[in-house]
């Protein structure tokens, strides 16, 4: 086994700089890569990019990252539900590029899994083709697309072994798995982390040679971003 | 005319035994709610999750279980969830049956626009792109016309667009129509709603061949 543990989150993150591109799992608030999220605040790294499909709420999630105008730039699919976003954003301060949700992930699983680009039929005759390589297969236009390049994903799984293996719950798996292996450096933080050999094989997600660090979060939020409920008297 | 729920319960009557559907925001949300009960029909939600049910009870939420509107959600029996790329793998791949999706303007031709408003805040396409690109059948649920009372059914769409050529079916307030050979084929028209009046309200072209029957619900 190679073991891929590590004691904590600073350990984790260790070797994040300045002007770094990173990828953040996470659908909205849920799945989000917390506690990297806020290490990154403490560690104060300015000037970086940002993969993610969304960029959070004002007070939580990659919002904390904007508050303190640590992002250059953001590359999302979605990005409203953020006051500080949209500042930044509207004043010139933050450099946004709106990606296609679908081509946004299929990026970062190229770059898992070693493709330079694909064609997509995502956005043909629409703004993001623009300047674009198009190119007609079986009578439908396709643009290409490249794969992302970053330094580091950070991930968030419901369960993890000391192999660095995955498994996540609902749908808090979202991006997190096409992220794992598409940077330098993969660090997945876990609600539990488990001795290697207490998962068992036939339902992991994420094999652990996708991921170079594995911690066990110290704490997980979950925040709501929509709560939406029925109640018993009118089902 | 039809209210957004009206809307909602006639395209639910295009929703067909073993389909796999992708719900947009907004009125396509709703049409979960109306359609029947004898077929069996799975709903998508491209965030990761397949077999979608109703909300959660109050106190039985989960975090980790939310929709592509970032709403607490339930499953169904044979749900399952799955990672965004196998998400769009199910979109692109033309194996989800039918996309049914809010817009700001639709074009004679298909074209659709309704993710962009120049010079307001931008929000971005989330996965409208995709979904527009790849489904073969797609229904638009939406107004006849806007709040200042113009078509959305135009010649040429002047916000930008999110797809081209693709729709091939739209619900409004005030009639079914198709989208075929760059014009809006009037199929069916809303209680209390004449062929006149859906005339004025269409600025594109408008094909109407026929009696048209007022649609049932």
């Amino acid at each position: 086994m190679i073991n891929k543990k590590v004691a904590n989150v600073q350990d984790a993150l260790h070797g994040v700089k300045d002007g770094m591109t990173f990828m953040l799992g996470g659908f909205g608030l849920c799945g989000i890569p917390e506690n990297a999220i806020k290490e990154l605040v403490q560690l104060g790294v300015k000037n970086i990019t940002c993969i993610s499909n969304n960029a959070g709420v004002d007070d939580f999630g990659l919002g904390l990252l904007l508050q303190k105008k640590q992002i250059k730039k953001m590359i999302s699919s979605y990005v409203g539900e953020n006051d500080e976003f949209e500042r930044q954003m509207l004043s010139g301060e933050l450099d946004v590029e709106l990606t296609p949700q679908g081509t946004l992930a299929e990026k970062c699983r190229a770059a898992q899994a070693g493709f330079p680009a694909f064609y997509t039929p995502a956005g043909f005759g629409t703004e993001v083709a623009e300047d674009k390589e198009t190119r007609e297969f079986n009578g439908k236009m396709y643009v290409l697309e490249h794969a992302y390049k970053a330094d580091f994903s950070f991930v968030k799984a419901w369960k993890g072994d000391e192999a660095g293996n995955l498994i996540f719950k609902g749908t808090a798996r979202n991006f997190n798995p096409c992220m794992c292996g598409a940077a330098t450096i993969t660090v997945a933080e876990v609600e539990e982390l488990v001795p290697a050999g207490q998962l068992d094989p036939n339902e992991i997600h994420v094999p652990g040679i996708f991921v170079q660090r594995i911690f066990q979060g110290e704490k997980f939020e979950k925040r709501i971003e929509q709560l939406t409920v029925r109640t018993k008297n009118n089902a | 005319m039809l209210d957004k729920n009206g809307i909602a319960k006639r395209i639910a009557q295009e929703v067909k035994d073993g389909f796999y559907v992708n719900l947009g925001i907004g009125i396509p949300t709703l049409v979960a709610n109306f359609v029947r009960d004898d077929i069996s029909v799975e709903f998508q939600s491209e965030n990761g999750v397949l077999g979608m049910g109703p909300f959660p009870f109050d106190g039985e939420e989960d975090a980790d279980i939310i929709n592509a509107g970032k709403q607490t959600i339930t499953t169904l029996p044979g749900a399952s969830f799955f990672d965004s790329a196998t998400s769009f793998a199910m979109i692109r791949g033309q194996h989800v049956d039918l996309t049914i999706l809010g817009a700001m303007e639709v074009a004679e031709n298909g074209d659709i626009a309704n993710w962009k408003i120049p010079g307001k805040m931008v929000k971005g396409m989330g996965g409208a792109m995709d979904l527009v690109a790849s489904a073969e059948n797609i229904i638009v649920a939406m107004m006849h016309t806007n709040k200042a009372g113009q078509s959305k059914l135009l010649k040429n769409c002047s916000l930008p667009l999110t797809g081209v050529g693709c729709v091939t079916k739209i619900v409004t307030n005030m009639a079914v129509l198709e989208i075929k050979d760059n014009a809006f084929h009037l199929l069916e028209r809303a209680p209390g709603v004449t062929v006149d009046d859906i005339k004025s309200a269409t600025e594109g072209k408008l094909i109407v061949s026929g009696e048209i029957a007022e649609m049932k619900i």
